[in-house]
């Protein structure tokens, strides 16, 4: 479960968040919407536990080991492969030196990346170290995934695949948390939505029925509101 | 305790990779190292200064700031994809974070003061067969000191401009203790003196050592945490 209470977090003048308060259960999806510059980041970096919070509290189960986190940059070191990248982080996170390797094999097949491996980082394309970074985010099998813009660099194809894996990720009870300013992107992966403007949640509900279109009208009448 | 050796370890293994593949600072440092020694020995005039009284000075000033060329390098590889909220995010310890920097950094620069030795030897040409185990004790124990706080200083000014330049800046009058201490010891053990004579130095690179290794396996956390 992740719950966070009362979250503010200011950098001098501007808000970054102001009031941060949401809970979501195993299973849920939070797709997070606003504008550059709504606080996004910063409210995925606050949940991470890169950043503390001004005032507030952020509750995740299972403390950092639970937490797996795709930002905006890939978190790979250039010069080792793919497979060596894996091994370290998941080495980082505790995984036991016996199961890194086929764990390692595991997420790299589902990603696509079999056939990279063994290729230095530096070498693959924008969308293949996306998508090495989220094999990365999910080596050690977090309960609680965080997703700063995920789908940027990605492909048609490959950011249909992540949606249909992210899927996967909350059938099997994985809490997910994205955050873009693309309302399409991720709506129908959502089991709730919110919007962010200027460090508020001005608006935080269960998706319901609600499709893309629907979310996109109610994100541009709170946008607007004010 | 074992957990926390294990991840240093890990990220100590990580930057030794790194480094061979890429030889950054390993190179730079070693042609440094060699070219200072080449320039003292050819800019210095043998009948004005006995060798003995310059060579510990100079033996010392070319490992310190050939040392201060891997130094930066330890935090900059971590800026790579912004590897370090990777690193921060992930269950790692900061102290192990730490101890692993400063793994990775004292090979580094025994490999720079391995190549530089037998350089000054030959170039100064000083005679250190008999003392050669107490002179590599000293090389020891004064580059833990200067390595540990260089280490810490590295990590604080890495997300500063002009963070090369910094770190000179604020590091070298941290460095004037060991330095002091290794130079006193290392000229008399070059002019054949005992080492008892230098028990008050050896005293003083050991507290310093100890200080500065706890010290800044405490501090740490605060220069990398947001």
């Amino acid at each position: 479960m992740l719950s966070i209470e009362g979250l503010r977090h200011v950098y001098g003048p501007v808000v970054a968040l102001d009031n941060v308060s949401f809970m979501l259960a195993p299973g849920q999806t939070l797709a997070i919407f606003g504008p550059n510059g709504a606080g996004k980041t910063t409210l995925v970096k606050v949940l991470a536990g890169l950043i503390r919070p001004q005032r507030g509290t952020v509750r995740v189960d299972g403390g950092r080991r639970a937490i797996g986190w795709i930002g905006h940059e890939s978190h790979l070191y250039d010069h080792l492969t793919v497979r060596e990248n894996l091994l370290f982080w998941a080495s980082l996170y505790g995984v036991p030196a016996a199961a890194r390797e086929a764990r390692a094999a595991g997420v790299a097949e589902r990603l696509g990346l079999t056939d990279r491996v063994e290729r230095p980082v530096w070498s693959l394309s924008r969308g293949l170290a996306q998508r090495a970074a989220i094999a990365r985010a999910l080596i050690h099998d977090p309960r609680v995934l965080l997703l700063d813009e995920p789908f940027t660099g990605l492909d048609l194809a490959a950011a249909a695949e992540l949606r249909v894996l992210l899927g996967e990720l909350r059938g099997a009870g994985r809490t997910l948390v994205l955050a873009t300013h693309n309302v399409d992107e991720g709506v129908e992966l959502a089991t709730h939505v919110a919007f962010q403007r200027r460090g508020r949640i001005v608006h935080f509900a269960p998706r319901g029925g609600r499709d893309a279109a629907q979310v996109a009208d109610a994100y541009r009448r709170a946008m607007s509101d004010g | 305790m074992a957990e926390l050796l294990r991840q240093a370890w890990a990220v100590a293994r990580k930057d030794l990779v790194l480094e061979l593949r890429t030889r950054t600072a390993l190179v730079s440092a070693v042609v440094f190292t060699a070219l200072v020694l080449t320039l003292f020995n050819f800019g210095r005039d043998p009948t004005a200064v006995p060798t003995l009284d310059l060579a510990p000075t100079v033996l010392w000033v070319t490992f310190t700031f050939a040392a201060m060329l891997t130094l930066n390098r330890a935090f900059q590889l971590e800026l790579e994809n912004q590897a370090l909220e990777g690193l921060l995010v992930s269950p790692l310890s900061r102290t192990s974070l730490y101890w692993g920097k400063l793994i990775a950094n004292l090979a580094f620069v025994a490999v720079v003061e391995a190549v530089g030795l037998p350089l000054f030897v030959l170039f100064f040409n000083v005679s250190v067969s008999r003392v050669l185990l107490p002179l590599v004790g000293v090389i020891a124990l004064a580059t833990l000191g200067f390595v540990a706080v260089g280490t810490l200083f590295s990590a604080l000014v890495i997300r500063t401009r002009f963070a090369e330049l910094l770190l000179l800046v604020i590091l070298l009058p941290f460095l004037l203790p060991p330095l002091i201490g290794a130079v006193q010891v290392t000229a008399r053990l070059l002019a054949g003196r005992p080492l008892s004579e230098s028990v008050g130095y050896l005293k003083l690179l050991a507290a310093y050592d100890i200080v500065f290794v706890s010290l800044a396996s405490f501090l740490f956390r605060f220069t990398v945490d947001e």
